[in-house]
């Protein structure tokens, strides 16, 4: 190719994504930095002393927020790279591209923490290696095999497609050998690339729906107004709306922290489908349960009854606000409803795996403060990443479509995080 | 045999004043049997003042053993109880006299201590055939009975056989051997069960009715509560290797040398209402079936001695568990309220962040903070 | 770009999600599982239980489970735990009067149910039904990811919380002895028969038999039959006191995993549905990178270099 490469590639335009400038230690990642030390310490106890050291887990709850949130919640935050690419290469949307990168990088983020947190919570982590390569062991029936090879698969997956950007380093300030890698690899990942990002949308579907049907093996242990075949389907629709409002504050707080202009206009883009994926959640529950006939648990007005009137008041407030135009104007507005969608989404799934979950024989959970301290870490430790990687490569998009553009030195002006 | 008896004990008691013997006799003997030491005053009184109770001691079909029994203890021992404290007007094995001098010193005593004296009863009354299986001077158990029984002031009955049947009574009963209190059913008998009994439990309620002429607390069955008010598996020493479950599986075996619980051996104690696990024999502590590793028998027990096989393990009557029976739904740690607090606080920290950061962003088109002149509406 | 293809991938997508998402009733894996020809078990029967704890004992000694350090004379686990598979709970109503106390003592083990959760869930088979159908824990194939835990509706599986390498713990009906053609310690030892192996069928006959022949000692009904697509641990319950009072929960005759398993091998029977949306995604990027390019080539003249965000805006397909 004569043309530099990244000029006709649909993935990004020449010097439209560029490295953060300014030093990555700063106060802000330096007490990110403490946090995460302190989860590392907890993390660090754990292995010594195990996990009932640090957790309030007990064998009616032996999952509790590392595995509801941390991983749970936190593959769906990371799915505004799902959501993106559908967006993007799926229907072609090309406007969006400029958010995608980072997207993908949440993911990519998102996703490896999860798997960590996961690793943290695996009892006997030094047989995980057999997941993967045992494959004449593998338990077709297991869900949960489903969701883990999914997860191991995808978060490959994300890293190989955050290639360019690590490569397109290598190219625009590499020298000698990394630099050759750079020239040689771009077409080659390039050419992979819709292969790559296929699988990237059919991964997340599987497994995100398939992290709903888990709790259908819970079933006498559910409660009725959260139990229901469409469990995956739920779960689905959540990684999308978690998703698409993910990407919102995502690229709402990092253009902010890094002195670019937020694409207020693109995100706007991103609340109608946000909107009827929440309206659509709404629908498919109350459906749901006038089918099967339990309607009445709803009015029951009892703690889960509240719960449940409190998520569907969540999900259609967001709902109906994101399809709103006049409150979209508002980018403020569109924050807090994003804000609002997420909160819906995680708090729906944390019911799902920790509330509606009820074992019985009078066992009750909460995490244990250490417990918090390492998810606090786990995501410390990923903002942390994020900043690293912004600051190191070209992920973040440059500039909004007005704004004079900048030469591609990244030296340019430089700004404070 | 009651003047080899008075030849022994002057002999071993040369140069004790009598009435330091005599407190002394009673004092032991109060306490052996539980009553205040208070009491043993008055016992000595009555005693010294010549009123000492007189027993009429029947003896049907009887093996001696409830006589032995008594020969076992040692305060009182039996010359002092014999020669001090009680008037033993009539027992086949201790009286000096015999044959028609015996039974004519029975009518006497009859006669002369009307209303006052306490009968007696060992070994079961045959029924069967008009009684004529146990015959004692030419009269059956049963005639002897109605001879004696109406003038005595209390009735005890020592002993299984008199108790309830007893050996005798085994199946198929040939000679139709019943207790005392199937014979006489219009009073109340006292029945003292137990294969023997231990002694004390006869001498406790012989002595407190000879001091304070009342009887103790009785059951249904007429024991005296303070003795078989609980069966032996509620006050046995090897109970929290039951409740632990720790048993001997055979004699000799690992189990049965540690001392554990014996009820897999077919151990009857908790359905035998006794106090041998508290009131041992012979005065030797341990010297109780259990305390020397065999299983008890339930010799107290009309359902269960000479009935049920030795090594056939029972049922528990009336369990009461011990608390450390968790409850199906076990008490658990509740939730921290730390942890609670400091999630509050993370969570409320985190939205009231998010909420101020958001001001900083417009909240109206117009102004919109991209700047963008180029913002396209959506497709 | 043009609208067919819109809606075309717009009405894939939804019918791949559909599928993808929805419950299915269709499928093999709704059948009902049938138990082992060797199927083995136990059956409780709590009128005979006297509460003396020789089966607790039994399955320590025959598990080699050490004594705990600090209470060498009593066992003070309050429930199941990661060293105790069997206990003995006592089911106490002394609500009323002191003549209408309604007690019982109740074993709980594991269930070992004929179409089991706990294997169901396992990732790479570690609990699964072995000699006997008694389902036995293999640890080279654990990772302790305790899904198992979530799916037992018994509560069975234990873990152990306080050890850097922790197992999964729980009854295995004494695989190990009945290789040897041994009983289980807790029926061996029990001095009232209160528990009692034999193969599933016989102890079916025999506490039906019981209820027959004593109906007013017994509730009508032995838990374990069909509960849960039938378990081979089998329980009676006294005439007074119900199945849930002694903490055996409600369940419906289905098996546990039949649902989700219906559910997931309905989606991926065969693999067949990922493939086609796999190969629909596939193709329709790449086809859409090669009309982007089109459209670049055939406007790059015009403005040199723009901004791919600028070539493309709104109506892009």
């Amino acid at each position: 190719m004569t043309r530099t490469p990244d000029l006709r590639s649909p993935e990004h335009a020449a010097g439209a994504e560029t490295r953060v400038p300014g030093p990555i230690v700063t106060p802000v990642f330096m007490a990110l930095g403490v946090v995460a030390a302190v989860g590392m310490a907890i993390v660090a106890w754990r292995f010594i002393f195990g996990i009932g050291s640090v957790t309030a887990l007990n064998d009616g709850y032996p999952w509790g927020i590392w595995i509801a949130f941390d991983v749970v919640v936190g593959t769906a935050i990371a799915c505004g790279g799902y959501a993106m690419a559908i967006v993007v290469y799926v229907f072609n949307k090309g406007r969006y591209h400029s958010l995608v990168r980072s997207a993908i990088l949440t993911a990519g983020l998102g996703y490896s923490l999860a798997g960590f947190a996961v690793v943290i919570d695996l009892g006997r982590f030094w047989n995980m290696w057999k997941l993967p390569i045992y494959f004449w062991n593998w338990h077709l029936t297991s869900i949960l095999l489903e969701v883990a090879l999914c997860i191991m698969l995808y978060s490959l997956v994300v890293w190989i497609e955050l290639a360019p950007a690590f490569l397109q380093k290598a190219r625009e300030e590499g020298r000698g050998r990394w630099r050759e890698i750079g020239e040689r690899w771009t077409p080659r990942i390039e050419k992979a690339l819709p292969w790559l990002i296929a699988l990237g949308v059919l991964l997340p579907t599987m497994h995100q729906s398939s992290l709903g049907s888990l709790m259908l093996l819970a079933g006498p242990k559910m409660h009725a107004l959260w139990f229901t075949p469409f469990l995956p389907l739920l779960f689905l629709l959540t990684a999308f709306s978690i998703g698409f409002a993910g990407v919102v504050l995502e690229a709402t707080l990092s253009s902010r922290a890094f002195g670019r202009q937020p694409p207020t206009e693109l995100l706007r883009g991103l609340a109608k489908p946000t909107g009827w994926v929440m309206l659509a959640w709404v629908a498919i529950r109350l459906g749901d349960l006038a089918v099967s006939g339990n309607l009445g648990a709803v009015t029951a007005f009892d703690g889960m009854s509240w719960l449940f009137l409190f998520e569907m008041a969540l999900f259609s407030v967001a709902g109906v606000g994101l399809l709103n135009p006049r409150w979209t104007r508002s980018h403020r507005k569109l924050v807090r409803l994003s804000l609002v969608a997420v909160f819906a989404g995680g708090l729906y799934r944390i019911s799902v795996f920790l509330i509606a979950y009820n074992p019985g024989r009078g066992y009750s959970y909460f995490p244990a403060v250490t417990e918090i301290l390492v998810t606090a870490g786990l995501v410390a430790t990923e903002v942390m990443l994020f900043i690293v990687l912004v600051k190191t490569f070209p992920i973040l998009h440059g500039e909004a479509a007005a704004i004079p553009r900048r030469t591609s030195s990244p030296s340019a002006t430089p700004q404070e995080a | 045999m009651l003047d080899l008896l008075a030849r022994s004990r002057s002999h071993e008691y040369e140069g004790i004043a009598r009435r330091d013997f005599l407190k002394s006799a009673c004092l032991l003997a109060a306490a052996a049997v539980g009553m205040p030491s208070e009491l043993a005053a008055r016992m000595v009184q009555e005693v010294e003042a010549g009123r000492k109770p007189t027993v009429i001691w029947l003896s049907f079909q009887e093996c001696t053993g409830c006589t032995e029994t008594l020969l076992r203890t040692s305060s009182p021992q039996l010359d002092e109880l014999l020669l001090d404290l009680i008037n033993l007007a009539y027992h086949e094995t201790l009286l000096a006299a015999a044959g028609h001098q015996a039974e004519a010193a029975r009518m006497a005593a009859i006669e002369e201590y009307a209303g006052e004296y306490i009968m007696v009863v060992d070994g079961s009354i045959p029924t069967a055939d008009n009684g004529i299986y146990c015959m004692i001077g030419g009269k059956t158990a049963l005639e002897i009975i109605e001879e004696t029984a109406p003038n005595a002031a209390a009735l005890i009955a020592i002993g299984s056989c008199s108790a309830w049947g007893g050996i005798p009574s085994s199946p198929p009963n040939p000679t139709g051997a019943v207790g005392l209190n199937e014979i006489i059913t219009d009073r109340p008998v006292v029945t003292i069960p137990g294969c023997p009994p231990n002694p004390y439990n006869f001498l406790g309620t012989v002595l407190q009715y000879a001091t304070l002429g009342t009887l103790p607390e009785l059951d249904e069955k007429g024991r005296p509560t303070f003795a078989y008010g609980r069966t032996i598996h509620e006050h046995c020493p090897r109970r929290a290797h039951f409740d632990a479950g720790r048993f001997a599986q055979r004699y000799g075996d690992a189990g049965h040398r540690l001392g554990w619980c014996l009820y897999e051996l077919g151990c009857k104690g908790p359905s035998t209402y006794a106090n041998c696990s508290v009131q041992h024999f012979n005065d030797v502590p341990d010297a109780w079936p259990i305390g020397i590793g065999h299983p008890c028998y339930g010799c107290t027990e009309e359902d269960i001695a000479f009935k049920v096989p030795l090594h056939a393990t029972t049922e528990i009557n009336d369990p009461t568990p011990p608390r450390i029976f968790p409850p199906i739904t076990p008490d658990r740690p509740g939730i921290s309220p730390l942890a609670t607090g400091v999630a509050g606080a993370v969570l409320g920290g985190a939205a009231g962040a998010a909420i101020m950061a958001s001001n900083k962003l417009s909240d109206d088109d117009a102004e919109a903070d991209d700047g963008s002149g180029s913002a396209r509406t959506e497709g | 770009m043009t609208l067919d293809r819109r809606t075309m991938l717009k009405t894939l997508a939804a019918g791949a999600s559909a599928v993808l998402a929805s419950p299915s009733a269709a499928g093999a894996s709704s059948d009902p599982v049938e138990a082992p020809e060797d199927a083995v078990g136990l059956l409780f029967d709590p009128t005979l239980c006297i509460g003396c704890q020789a089966c607790v004992h039994a399955c320590r000694e025959v598990n080699g489970v050490p004594y705990d350090e600090d209470d060498e004379l009593h066992y003070n686990n309050t429930d199941l735990s990661a060293n105790c598979r069997n206990i003995i709970k006592l089911y106490r109503d002394d609500s009323g009067e002191e003549s209408e106390v309604r007690e019982t003592y109740m074993k709980m083990q594991c269930m070992h149910c004929i179409d089991p959760a706990c294997a169901s869930a396992c990732m790479l088979g570690s609990f699964q039904k072995r000699i006997g159908g008694a389902i036995t824990w293999d640890p080279s194939k654990c990772v302790g990811c305790r899904y198992c835990q979530i799916a037992c509706p018994f509560g069975v599986p234990q873990f152990d919380w306080d050890s850097p390498t922790p197992n999964l713990v729980k009854c295995e009906l004494c695989a190990h002895r009945l290789e040897d053609g041994l009983e289980p310690g807790c029926t061996d030892v029990c001095p009232r028969e209160a528990v009692i192996f034999g193969r599933r069928d016989d102890l079916l006959a025999e506490a039906h038999r019981r209820i027959e022949a004593e109906p007013e000692k017994y509730q009508n009904h032995v838990y374990g039959e069909f509960e849960a697509g039938g378990t081979q641990c089998l329980y009676l319950a006294p005439h007074d006191i119900t199945f849930q009072d002694m903490g055996l929960p409600n369940l419906e005759d289905r098996g546990v995993p039949r649902l989700p398993e219906t559910l997931q091998h309905t989606i991926y029977k065969g693999f067949a549905a990922p493939t086609l949306l796999y190969a629909v995604l596939g193709v329709t990027i790449w086809k859409n990178r090669k009309e982007n390019e089109k459209a670049d080539a055939s406007r790059d003249g015009e403005s040199g270099t723009t901004s791919y965000a600028e070539r493309n805006d709104g109506g892009a397909s």
